[in-house]
């Protein structure tokens, strides 16, 4: 194996379904209409998917929704705020959980 | 990579070819007063081959004795050439529905603000590209200045009607994609396009056309100097889409050049691939049922037009899901 995370990687994404056929597609049209406009448009779910992507730092993901927010017509800036929500995100989540530290402290320290 | 012609036959649908003639398509010149960084024809205001007079009555003899439905006219910018305004006239007469393909802001320019008249005049439908709703990235690819002015004729175009529904004239915008990534959705960049046009600059159209950038003419260039170009072509064979193939714009087009040559669309103009059915390429010997069974002239650049839910003049060509 040359390397981890190739770019052309993602062409094979599609071909899982290879593997498990059923649970494969249910997963794809699932996808599919969780990404596609509904209530929330095109480009909202767009971007909720670009700062899950880097939050969750999946380089395939970020390639993918980078691109399609360019498609979409969003700007970089916007794309910036996106990944800033899902950072303040991740350290409001780091930070809550503070709160079980300074409970357990109270209730031990005299 | 795979060729194009190998994947037309992977799907079944090799050899392409045409169905019919419906789009008359002209271009008039490669003279343009701009020089666009995405350009395919690389159309600069140095430029001297512009459609003669004969040509022209060449053009409208053929289309007088045929039912096209439209006659779609590009360039360069065409208001450049001497001769459009009494082409525009005469087609106008016969009740032909006829496009313009205008950058529009050559209409700010003294000697060519007539075309506004003539275009109201005659019903002439506009077609005018805008890559992006925001002055800056549009600017980025177009040159500075270049947003304000567009959206100056926008306006005076909307108190003229085009773009007002209900008026029967007709404003059309074109979305290219400011640099190496295909298009998304018509609708989607529609919307964006209406609710940003409305909103900040206060200009109305009827619908917006999303075009993919074919890998030619300056846009090559472009792929080639960012370093863009082998992921560009990979991702427009990625996105190969079948049900595009069907209402390609060659397969119902035929397009002249400024000599009269003719072609299958106007990306084989500019790679010099003339229309191959056996019979003289020009409109001198002008065959209408040859051409309509023709086989297209194809290449890799074909993936340009049958990526994702496909890109021609006219816009997608595949339903969105």
């Amino acid at each position: 194996m040359a390397d981890y995370y190739e770019k052309k990687d993602l062409v094979d994404f599609p071909l899982i379904v290879e593997d498990a056929k059923e649970a494969g597609e249910k997963f794809f049209a699932y996808y599919s209409q969780a990404t596609s406009a509904g209530l929330l448009s095109e480009r909202e779910k767009t971007l909720i998917a670009l700062a899950v992507a880097a939050t969750q730092h999946c380089p395939y993901c970020i390639d993918a929704y980078t691109n399609k927010c360019l498609s979409l017509g969003i700007s970089r800036q916007e794309m910036m705020e996106a990944v800033h929500t899902g950072a303040a995100m991740q350290a409001g989540v780091t930070l809550a959980h503070a709160t079980q530290m300074r409970k357990i402290c109270t209730q031990k320290e005299m | 990579m795979t060729g194009f012609d190998e994947k037309l036959r992977q799907v079944s649908r090799f050899p392409l070819l045409a169905k019919a003639i419906d789009i008359f398509q002209m271009n008039v010149g490669k003279r343009c007063n701009l020089q666009c960084r995405h350009c395919h024809v690389q159309a600069t205001p140095a430029h001297r081959e512009l459609m003669s007079a004969e040509t022209f009555s060449a053009c409208a003899k053929i289309i007088e004795n045929n039912s096209f439905s439209t006659v779609d006219i590009t360039g360069g910018a065409p208001e450049m050439n001497p001769h459009l305004d009494e082409f525009l006239q005469g087609i106008a007469r016969k009740g032909r529905r006829t496009i313009v393909r205008s950058n529009l802001v050559i209409l700010v320019e003294k000697s060519y603000r007539k075309f506004i008249d003539i275009y109201e005049k005659n019903g002439i439908e506009i077609i005018a590209s805008l890559p992006d709703p925001r002055r800056e990235k549009t600017d980025r690819q177009r040159g500075d200045g270049f947003f304000q002015s567009f959206i100056d004729i926008v306006h005076e175009l909307n108190l003229r009607g085009y773009g007002r529904e209900g008026s029967g004239l007709v404003l059309n915008l074109v979305h290219n994609p400011v640099g190496a990534y295909l298009p998304a959705s018509q609708p989607a960049l529609e919307s964006e396009y209406r609710r940003r046009m409305s909103a900040e600059q206060q200009a109305f159209f009827n619908h917006l056309f999303c075009i993919t950038n074919m890998p030619i003419g300056r846009f090559l260039t472009y792929l080639n100097q960012s370093g863009n170009l082998t992921e560009y072509w990979q991702t427009l064979e990625n996105a190969f889409n079948p049900g595009t193939v069907e209402n390609l714009m060659c397969r119902n087009t035929i397009s002249i050049d400024w000599t009269g040559a003719l072609f299958d669309c106007d990306f084989n103009q500019v790679l010099e691939l003339p229309v191959n059915h056996g019979l003289p390429a020009h409109v001198s010997g002008f065959d209408l049922d040859s051409l309509q069974q023709r086989l297209i002239r194809t290449g890799d650049h074909c993936y340009g037009c049958t990526a994702g839910l496909g890109s021609s003049c006219q816009g997608e060509l595949a339903a969105s899901e």
